[in-house]
């Protein structure tokens, strides 16, 4: 079987989502850094990788993917017996759940939180000033969609079911950087969230991926 | 055959419009349940008890209540993966994987520009809303990058995910219907070659057609 290789970087919170996925899985991968100071993700030979020139990249032998969510799900499904199962197979009915609170990620929860974190960390990164109207309005949007997932995590465990699956993970690099931040009072103020956000940023493997964040910086 | 599928919300919406097409496709029967958004219903504690973000479609047959497009289309593909077109999710993991790919990639790259255009430029003039014209060129640019992206992919590839049309192709469709035929941009698609005849062919097939005969009947 050909090795994975996943090129990225590990400061993208795209690029985090994969890794977290591989180590839940515990398969053999390797990591190739991209030098995005450097503009390594818009040349010629990485857009055959990623033609929008985004990081991360995957590649199993022949197969080439782009998309973290795309990947995970693939790692997911083509891995499903090794590690932690992170898809809810056995029916169309569970499955389907699953792939509506990975959308809700996609479409609800990530459009506020990129930008928050685009004027929050991406900024003060690069000595600029974070626009505090922008911020706010954010704040809001995000709190709202919290408020739906109170209302969830009130009754389930996680967000697709009983166990931890890859809606919960998607959630991982954004909702670290929350933790440590400003936004934090959105989580803290919300009980249910706050404990399922305290219980996924503990995994051994969402630790190995901070990790190994530290050791590449 | 078993009672047929609901969708709730109205066919004038991309959301729900994607939808549509899928069921169409797949030739899945389906009931139409009205959505009244002018007089708040999609705000209403009952339908926000099928959709807690209060927004359109939700969808539910005999086993289930979803909501998001893309994951209910996922659903409907693979429940009634014998019926219409079996190649619209793919036949196995591989063209899934590419699928999936290409649907991320709409949801992430082609949606929030093409949205915002939809938007400011197909919804606001006829809701009497003043248009942002700062955020119609920056997000004609971002959509401009993106479908040079296409062009370069559709020129390796019939579909975006390979020889079939797929559920890849078909999440693109209610935004671009809108952008070619209500807010006069069709010359983003029809001026480049790959793109042009992608939409041409993605844009005719019956089931779109079908789609858009209901929004004309809707209004």
């Amino acid at each position: 079987m050909a090795v994975m290789k996943v090129h990225g970087n590990p400061l993208s919170t795209a690029t985090q989502r994969v890794l977290a996925c591989l180590y839940e899985k515990d398969v053999e991968f390797q990591f190739v850094n991209v030098d995005m100071a450097a503009g390594e993700h818009k040349s010629e030979n990485f857009l055959s990788h990623n033609p929008f020139g985004q990081v991360p990249a995957f590649e199993e032998g022949d197969l080439k993917l782009f998309e973290s969510r795309a990947i995970t799900q693939y790692i997911a499904h083509e891995y499903s017996d090794k590690g932690t199962q992170l898809l809810l197979p056995g029916s169309n009915k569970t499955m389907a759940v699953l792939h509506l609170w990975k959308e809700v990620e996609s479409h609800q929860f990530d459009p506020p939180s990129a930008k928050l974190i685009y004027e929050l960390r991406f900024k003060r990164f690069v000595g600029m000033t974070p626009d505090s109207a922008v911020v706010d309005e954010h704040e809001a949007k995000l709190a709202k969609v919290l408020d739906v997932y109170e209302a969830r995590l009130a009754q389930s465990k996680y967000l697709a079911g009983d166990h931890f699956t890859l809606a919960d993970l998607h959630h991982l690099p954004n909702v670290e950087f929350f933790k440590r931040s400003s936004v934090k009072k959105l989580f803290e103020s919300r009980p249910h969230v706050a404990a399922w956000v305290d219980d996924i940023t503990a995994r051994p493997s969402w630790i190995k991926v901070l990790d190994l964040q530290k050791q590449k910086v | 055959m078993a009672t047929p599928v609901k969708v709730h919300g109205p066919p004038l919406s991309t959301a729900v419009s994607r939808v549509l097409a899928c069921l169409i496709e797949k030739d899945v029967p389906f009931q139409h349940v009205p959505v009244n958004m002018a007089k708040g219903e999609h705000k209403s504690p009952d339908f926000l008890k099928i959709q807690p973000f209060g927004q359109v479609p939700a969808f539910q047959d005999e086993a289930i209540s979803l909501f998001e497009s893309r994951a209910i289309c996922r659903y409907v593909c693979e429940k009634y993966a014998e019926n219409g077109n079996k190649w619209l999710y793919g036949t196995n993991p591989l063209a899934k994987a590419s699928i999936d790919q290409w649907v991320e990639a709409e949801g992430q790259s082609f949606n929030p520009p093409s949205s915002v255009l939809v938007f400011q430029l197909a919804f606001a003039p006829r809701m009497n809303l003043k248009q942002d014209q700062s955020l119609i060129s920056q997000n004609e640019a971002k959509l401009e990058k993106v479908l040079e992206v296409y062009e370069k992919r559709l020129g390796e590839s019939r579909f975006l995910a390979g020889d079939d049309f797929s559920l890849a192709d078909l999440s693109h469709l209610p935004n671009a219907h809108y952008l070619a035929n209500v807010a006069d941009r069709g010359e983003m698609f029809t001026s480049k070659k790959n793109v042009g005849r992608w939409w041409g062919e993605i844009s005719s097939r019956d089931s779109w057609k079908k789609v858009v005969e209901m929004q004309k009947q809707s209004t």
